[in-house]
């Protein structure tokens, strides 16, 4: 009884609802807590607090939004759960949320099932392709991700890689997706090696890709503490190679765990968000993530992250959508959604049409690397 | 040869980790047969506190020394509030128990501290020390050295001293323990602030390594445990070699056969080394009065 007691009180369901005469109910199901708490817990504070500032400033068309926010902890199952109370129950006109793969993947069934539209977080391809009526997403893919930075690798004459991947769901998929398009930028993999998400030591791994003949970069696709642990003994054991990390760290965070001296030179493909002040005057994109990262910060006294910028662009857009529908019936959100073209998030441009509900394109991320401890655009 | 002394130090350094972690699932065990799975909790609240208190200004010794000291004070109250409560319960459902303990504390700390991760700096600095031609971190010895300090401390209490023999005692019989006198509730409280220190003090070495946010237990205790099956549990001498042995399995499999079946083969190992050693290798052998 007492574990019960105790799993229950850990695994508490954030609840929230805000004004009490709201009009317009979105819901979102998050992993606010759990193993993906990075995610969620950025998410969950953005929509509360873009909610909040929308309402403040007269709602959409003059109603005020009303956030459905659950914690589904990473769990598929409980996602489900969440997405058929959001829908039944709490009758939401939209959904945002699906922090992960897995999480999303439950949601979809239930939005395409109720006819209720959807705007995934998660990176994986899958999510909208094949497309699905009523299924968006804002995070690039892992595979735009590896055509940007084999992009890279080819503009400095690198042919000839080895690849050290996370075996999380993260690590696993990207390793996967940059195979598939390695071919087609002319990128050999020589080296394949693997680590588990909580390994302490990589050297191994990569004294082996350091020693496999002509290997010119290596790549290490994961996010969490791995890549961090490979940044410092990649410096431990002096490679002198050029090093290529994922979106996945893409994030002040990880600078501070790798330390400035070992990732020196370390090169990722990054969002605007991440370098808000480098970003040229007269960028479309300088107002909209100087305006985020300013609230976001002010607020919360932490750093934004590119996952918190995801949940802003979704929101965004399902308000632009739910002002242009000019009715919160969800089919009509639907077709706003897709009629979207040209919104400007923290992540990219987004235009979206009927054959593709992601709506980016590679110029979305920029190349970025680390120099003396600060993050320096090299497109 | 310069990549065989790296893959020795990556599982040394891999393997005193496990040994760390291990060691401190030995005291709990020989006073109550129970395996604390609850351990790997101690050893992330070490670092988490010694972050937080390092972050908050304090010196990192000070910030280490608090932390131990909480983790002691966590441990004495999950022996008062949870196992005391359960005295006349199986060993299984003790066991339970300690699991339950885990998901509170995580649960618990992830609202009390953050869901970031967290780095300490490297006691002795990041500059690799070169040796026989490969490359090892300060660190790793401090971890290593750590984790003989702590056998050393615990063959000697459980051989040397009259305490560690009457926690040996306890664990074998507590109601004729009780008759020649010893305090059998005492050694049980002591025996969980001994092992969540441990835990802490591991916590707080390894932290620089393996970087901690307050999910890191699980992993942690999941390794600790192998290892200590492995050695023999509650066996000190076990725990070390035990620790060891995994970390070098897991370094030699990823050096030369592939990292993707690293932890397979050092599975298979110790599931091999059980099949004819079930006591592991250190562990006393068990007979059962009927």
């Amino acid at each position: 009884m007492k574990i019960t007691t105790t799993a229950l009180a850990t695994l508490m369901v954030l609840g929230i609802a805000s004004a009490a005469h709201a009009d317009i109910k979105l819901g979102a199901s998050l992993s606010a807590s759990g193993g993906a708490a990075f995610l969620g817990d950025p998410e969950a504070k953005t929509l509360e607090m873009l909610v909040e500032e929308v309402n403040a400033n007269g709602g959409i068309n003059g109603e005020e939004i009303e956030l459905v926010l659950y914690d589904d902890g990473g769990d598929p199952n409980k996602a489900r759960t969440f997405a058929t109370r959001l829908v039944e129950d709490d009758e939401v006109v939209a959904i945002i949320g699906g922090s992960t793969t897995g999480t999303t993947m439950s949601i979809i069934s239930v939005a395409e099932g109720e006819g209720i539209p959807f705007i995934s977080l998660a990176g994986a391809i899958q999510i909208i392709d094949p497309v699905r009526e009523f299924v968006f997403k804002t995070p690039h893919t892992d595979r735009m991700a590896c055509e940007k930075i084999f992009a890279d690798m080819q503009k400095n004459g690198i042919t000839k890689i080895g690849m050290i991947s996370g075996t999380d769901g993260f690590g696993a998929s990207m390793e996967a997706q940059c195979k598939e398009v390695a071919g087609s930028h002319e990128i050999e993999i020589l080296a394949q090696e693997t680590y588990a998400p909580q390994d302490a030591d990589m050297t191994p791994q990569l004294t082996k890709i350091k020693s496999t003949d002509g290997v010119q970069a290596i790549l290490n696709p994961g996010f969490g503490q791995g890549p961090a642990i490979v940044t410092r003994n990649y410096a431990q054991l002096g490679i002198e190679l050029p090093l290529y990390q994922s979106h996945g760290v893409a994030s002040d965070g990880f600078i501070e765990l790798a330390g400035a001296d070992a990732a020196e030179g370390v090169r990722l493909p990054g969002t605007a968000l991440l370098i808000a002040d480098l970003i040229e005057e007269g960028d479309p994109q300088k107002d909209v993530v100087t305006a985020y990262t300013t609230s976001y910060e002010e607020k919360y006294g932490e750093d934004v992250s590119t996952f918190g910028g995801y949940a802003h662009d979704a929101f965004r857009l399902m308000v632009d959508a739910i002002s242009r529908a000019g009715s919160d019936d969800p089919s009509a959100i639907r077709d706003a959604l897709e009629a979207t073209d040209g919104l400007v998030g923290t992540t990219g441009t987004y235009t979206f049409s009927a054959d593709d509900h992601l709506g980016l394109d590679l110029s979305a991320f920029r190349m970025l690397e680390i120099r003396d401890g600060e993050w320096v655009s090299i497109d | 040869m310069d990549a065989f002394m790296q893959f020795i130090y990556s599982g040394l350094t891999v393997g005193a980790v496990y040994a760390l972690v291990a060691l401190g699932f030995t005291i709990i065990y020989n006073a109550s047969d129970v395996v604390n799975f609850a351990q790997g909790e101690f050893v992330m609240l070490g670092g988490m506190i010694t972050v937080f208190a390092f972050d908050a200004g304090l010196p990192l010794p000070l910030a280490a020394v608090l932390a131990i000291v909480i983790a002691a004070a966590i441990g004495v109250a999950l022996n008062k509030l949870a196992i005391e409560p359960a005295r006349g319960a199986p060993v299984v459902s003790l066991i339970i128990i300690t699991i339950g303990a885990s998901i509170l504390i995580r649960g618990a700390s992830q609202i009390v501290f953050d869901k970031q991760l967290h780095r300490l700096p490297a006691f002795s600095g990041d500059e690799p020390i070169h040796l026989l031609g490969a490359t090892l971190l300060p660190q790793s010895l401090w971890v290593i050295g750590g984790a003989f300090a702590i056998f050393v401390a615990l063959w000697l209490f459980f051989t040397r001293t009259l305490l560690g023999k009457a926690v040996l005692a306890t664990a074998n019989n507590r109601l004729a323990a009780q008759l020649v006198g010893i305090n059998t509730g005492f050694v049980m409280t002591l025996s969980f602030a001994l092992s969540a220190a441990i835990g802490a003090l591991a916590g707080v070495l390894v932290t620089p390594i393996t970087l901690v946010s307050y999910d890191v237990g699980v992993g942690l205790a999941l390794k600790g445990f192998a290892a200590a099956m492995l050695g023999g549990m509650g066996n000190p001498k076990g725990a070390l070699v035990g620790g060891l042995l995994l970390g070098l399995f897991e370094a030699l499999t990823a050096g030369y056969i592939s990292s993707q079946y690293k932890e397979a083969v050092a599975f298979i190992v110790i599931l091999g080394v059980l099949f004819v050693m079930p006591q592991g290798l250190f562990g006393a052998k068990k007979t059962e009065r009927v």
